[in-house]
């Protein structure tokens, strides 16, 4: 219904509806752009960076630039890329899979979102104001204290005003999951998305204040003259470096544990089988958050906090792979004896399996200390990560994204660009990555804007850049895909994929409101065992009623525009006076919304039950 | 631990023979064919974490092939409908307690040899170097010995050489992959290595850690010699005159231009404390100019007339005064004739 209207109205009235919807689905499909966006930023310059290493002491981009692009492409790829996509599937899907109508705090849901996409912007804009940051996205101090202009600055407010957004969602998804789970969906009836989503927000509920710490003492080192890192006055350079990495540890399992969600899902339902070992699941992703606590120090093992906290750290990552392990064997065990399907986001599920294992390989040889005081900050490393980041994250987002596509926009992908996306992504990734193991045990460190002649090291590059080159022709032709999909893609029913779990049972895309009645859950896989033991599908836990929405609000985009210029008054309040106005109108816009929406009673509205019955189902 | 560590890389050396031939790198710059005891013992533990590594891949890899043949959906069976397992309590202790296991035998010899590179209790018998970091070039004092010298580090092959250092300025890292892995060099605190090359040579050094514009520019070389070599070199360090009149004439020219031209308020020639810019007593003898170029006359005036073209954003641009391309080549002339010693880089063989 609603798309069907949105199609009638003008240009002007849709914008305004997504720039003030408090839907999760909306949201969703914000989050999807915008990280879609900022992937495809942080693509280019991924390419920028490639084509620099074609060739030895090549002068494609200059040494300043190079840096920039290396510490954008990082910071944009994490922050601005791999989670809002995934806080976007996870908008898009975790509250039908619990059978909620909504999130718990619609309107916080949409502050997260603008505080993102401003916090997004306010990074990128550095660009075209006097240079990008460019001290790497992990900052280390005294080299991000001591980089001359801006750029840093706008890498600390920009992140600063992004990760309070990202807070946002996690407290939301939180509460979401506590408060919000239709009757009989106990903990261990939630499908595993839903529960990766929610032992995600608790990594980020404990994480991201850390950041916030860390991003706060950079900020008063930079724009207001504190010395919290500056050794010359008595600071201490090496805490950022602790503070960074107890943020940035649990911050790559924030990545990793929702696609662990989507493959799980993904596994089952195209191999018609419950997941294999269900509860060893839930508590081998709460093992890996726990322990991804633990061993923040093994980034730092080459600091030199010597050999006792130095084995110590080692030992606990190598605990992580046993957790990691069930499940791996876990998803096999779910395929044998299957019946196994074999699609597009299958097959992003499949190429995962290897590839992700490989990562796991190399993430143990890393965790043994003496052998990382070789791989440290080599490409053995970037090869590592960008294995468990891309073979992990990357594949989990398009799975997800072919998986669920029909769920949120009610077409279906083009099966055959999805394949052609799959299979010279996957072999383009290969390329790319699998030579940088070497590369870097043949001494090459990361992070070099050249390598010198006769270095033995011309045609690992070469091979790299071929392969990256694949993966932006099929990231490419992923795009053509999502546009020939909204035009002409074939339209789906609720169920395309035979699926097992609640989000199924609801229209494709959903209705606002979700569901008409909250269904009653009986079993784990709740839409499966109405299949194959009751009537096909859940009965209502409710009669039908006026069902309770939130109204549409435009504050939380002016609360993050608010934010969004007062940064830029941090920011110049250094050089001129006259950015103190940016500053503290800025802020005086922020409150000044924030007192509207404390003072102003806002009850939502309701839609009545008459017109929920005419509705179709 | 040498022994059966040992065996296990003469096995796997045979295997690898291929590989090691084919991929390996460049001689004294790779980490794949170490020549020193730091290097020797990371190389052991890729070895051993690989083998163990790769005995799960291959048994992840062997269940995947066969899920993927004998359950793909077949065309007979569209309404089949799979035995709902909801897990299997024996399979899952297998593949927990089977990984702790994997996991111990690489742990328990990481922790051995953690322990064992982080011992300095011998440094005080041993050669001490005080080195420095700095944007983008290393100093290198011997301790006790009144010899300060730069970019170029001389061991005693066979030896362990005790590295102390400490960082100028940002971050960097000390890593010469052939004979030893890598140790930050930061600005608060003083981090302890030691190094000890088997094999007299050049090799190839490296900053590891992120250090701005010409972070991939800040290349050194070790160079192992022989302990007697060794002992000629510090002895002919320890006599420099850093005042000695060249014999040239227009070198004669360019000492004074040197002095005329304010560059002994950066850098040093003899033995005075680290400074702002690279200390230059055996410049004539460096294995390269600025770590990366070849050492010669034409590149040395370029260095001098337009440094930041070789190196962006060092610290000498814009803070000296102009130099005309004549007074750069009598610089370069006076320059390249400092040459106190006979051991140089060639005294180690090949690079």
């Amino acid at each position: 219904m609603s798309t069907v209207a949105a199609q009638k109205r003008g240009f002007g009235a849709v914008l305004w509806d997504y720039l003030t919807t408090v839907d999760h689905k909306k949201i969703a499909h914000l989050y999807l752009f915008g990280g879609g966006f900022f992937f495809l930023l942080g693509g280019l310059e991924a390419m920028a960076i490639r084509i620099q290493l074609i060739q030895p002491e090549n002068d494609f981009v200059s040494a300043g630039f190079y840096n920039e692009l290396l510490t954008m492409h990082g910071t944009t790829m994490i922050f601005l890329a791999a989670m809002p996509i995934l806080l976007g599937l996870m908008n898009a899907v975790m509250p039908l899979q619990i059978g909620a109508r909504d999130v718990a705090f619609p309107f916080l849901n949409s502050l997260g979102l603008w505080l993102f996409m401003f916090g997004g912007l306010m990074l990128n804009v550095s660009w075209f104001l006097g240079g990008a940051p460019d001290a790497g996205w992990t900052a280390y101090v005294p080299l991000s204290t001591t980089s001359p202009g801006h750029g840093v600055d706008f890498y600390v407010i920009g992140l600063q005003i992004a990760g309070a957004g990202t807070l946002m969602g996690g407290i939301n998804f939180l509460a979401t999951i506590v408060t919000m789970r239709a009757p009989g969906m106990t903990y261990m009836r939630m499908p595993l998305f839903s529960w990766t989503t929610f032992i995600t927000s608790v990594l980020i509920l404990f994480a991201f204040p850390a950041l916030t710490i860390g991003l706060f003492l950079l900020m008063f080192d930079r724009m207001f003259g504190a010395a919290f890192f500056d050794v010359g006055l008595g600071g201490n350079a090496i805490i950022w470096q602790h503070l960074f990495w107890i943020f940035g540890h649990p911050e790559v399992y924030i990545l990793i544990l929702p696609v662990f969600g989507v493959f799980s899902e993904i596994f089952a339902t195209f191999s018609k089988k419950r997941l294999f070992g269900y509860t060893a699941m839930v508590f081998a992703t709460m093992l890996i958050a726990f322990l991804g606590f633990m061993v923040w120090a093994h980034h730092m093992f080459t600091v030199g906090l010597g050999p006792v906290a130095n084995s110590i750290f080692a030992i606990a990552t190598m605990a992580i792979a046993v957790p990691t392990g069930i499940k791996i064997f876990n998803w096999l065990a779910t395929m044998w004896g299957g019946q196994v399907t074999i699609n597009s986001a299958m097959l992003w599920a499949l190429g995962f399996i290897p590839t992700f294992t490989i990562g796991g390989m190399t993430g143990i040889m890393v965790a043994s200390v003496v052998a990382d005081y070789q791989y440290h900050d080599t490409y053995f490393v970037v090869a590592h990560f960008h294995y468990v980041i891309v073979g992990g994250t990357v594949f989990g987002i398009f799975a997800g994204l072919h998986y669920w596509w029909p769920k949120m926009f009610g077409r279906i992908l083009n099966e055959a660009m999805g394949k052609l996306t799959f299979w010279t992504f996957f072999i383009g990734f290969h390329l790319t990555f699998f030579i940088q193991h070497f590369l870097g045990l043949m001494g090459m460190p990361r992070r070099y804007w050249v390598f010198l002649e006769n270095q033995g090291l011309d045609l690992g590059n070469q091979i790299s850049t071929v392969g990256a080159f694949f993966m932006a022709f099929g990231v490419t032709v992923f795009l053509i895909n999502a546009v020939y999909t909204a035009v002409k893609g074939e339209k789906v029913a609720e169920d395309p994929w035979d699926g097992r779990t609640l989000e199924w049972i609801t229209a494709s895309p959903p209705p606002h409101y979700n569901f008409k009645q909250i269904p009653l859950i009986r079993g784990l896989d709740a839409l499966w065992v109405e299949k194959t033991e009751g009537k096909g599908r859940p009965t209502p836990a409710e009669p039908l009623g006026d069902i309770h929405m939130p109204n549409s609000s435009f504050l939380p985009f002016i609360m993050s525009l608010g934010l969004f210029i007062a940064g830029f008054g941090f920011i110049y309040q250094v050089d001129y006076d006259w950015a103190y106005i940016l500053l503290f109108g800025g802020m005086a816009v922020t409150l000044g919304s924030m007192l509207t929406r404390s003072l102003k009673d806002d009850h939502g509205y309701h839609i009545p039950k008459d017109e929920l019955e005419s509705e179709a189902d | 631990m040498k022994g059966w560590m040992g065996k296990i890389r003469a096995f796997c050396l045979l295997g690898l023979t291929a590989l090691v031939l084919s991929a390996c790198g460049k001689e004294n710059l790779t980490a794949l064919d170490p020549k020193g005891y730091g290097a020797e013992t990371s190389f052991n533990l890729i070895i051993l974490s690989t083998i163990v590594m790769l005995f799960v891949l291959v048994s992840v890899m062997v269940v995947y092939t066969i899920v993927l043949i004998r359950y793909r959906k077949k065309k007979d069976q569209e309404d089949y409908i799979p035995k709902q397992v909801e897990g299997n309590k024996t399979l899952e202790t297998v593949w927990t307690v089977i990984p702790i296991i994997l996991l111990l035998i690489i742990a328990v010899p990481t922790v051995t040899a953690t322990f064992d590179l982080a011992d300095d209790s011998a440094a005080s018998d041993s050669v001490n170097v005080q080195v420095t970091g700095n944007q983008y070039w290393w100093h290198f004092n011997y301790e006790g010995k009144e010899i300060q010298t730069s970019q170029d580090l001389y061991i005693p092959v066979g030896e362990k050489v005790y590295l102390n250092m400490k960082s100028s300025d940002v971050i960097h890292s000390f890593w010469v992959p052939t004979i030893s892995g890598k140790m930050d060099v930061n600005p608060e605190n003083e981090n302890t290595m030691y190094i000890e090359a088997y094999e007299e040579g050049v090799y190839w050094g490296k900053c590891a850690e992120f250090c701005g514009p010409s972070h991939s520019l800040m290349d050194f070389k070790v160079i192992a010699v022989s302990q007697e070599e060794f002992d000629q070199w510090v002895q002919d360090m320890q006599n420099v005159d850093p005042e000695a009149e060249p014999q040239d004439a227009v070198a004669q020219e360019g000492q004074a231009l040197f002095q005329e031209k304010n560059c002994m308020s950066c850098h040093a020639i003899g033995s005075s404390p680290a400074q702002i810019g690279p200390n230059l007593t055996n410049f004539g003898d460096r294995s390269k100019l600025a770590g990366i170029e070849e050492l010669n006359k034409e590149n040395l005036k370029q260095w001098i007339m337009d440094p930041e073209s070789i190196k962006p954003g060092n610290k000498m641009t814009g803070n000296y005064p102009d130099v005309s391309e004549d007074e750069a080549g009598k610089i370069a002339e006076y320059l390249l004739q400092l040459q106190p010693s006979d051991i140089t880089p060639e005294s180690a063989g090949k690079e």
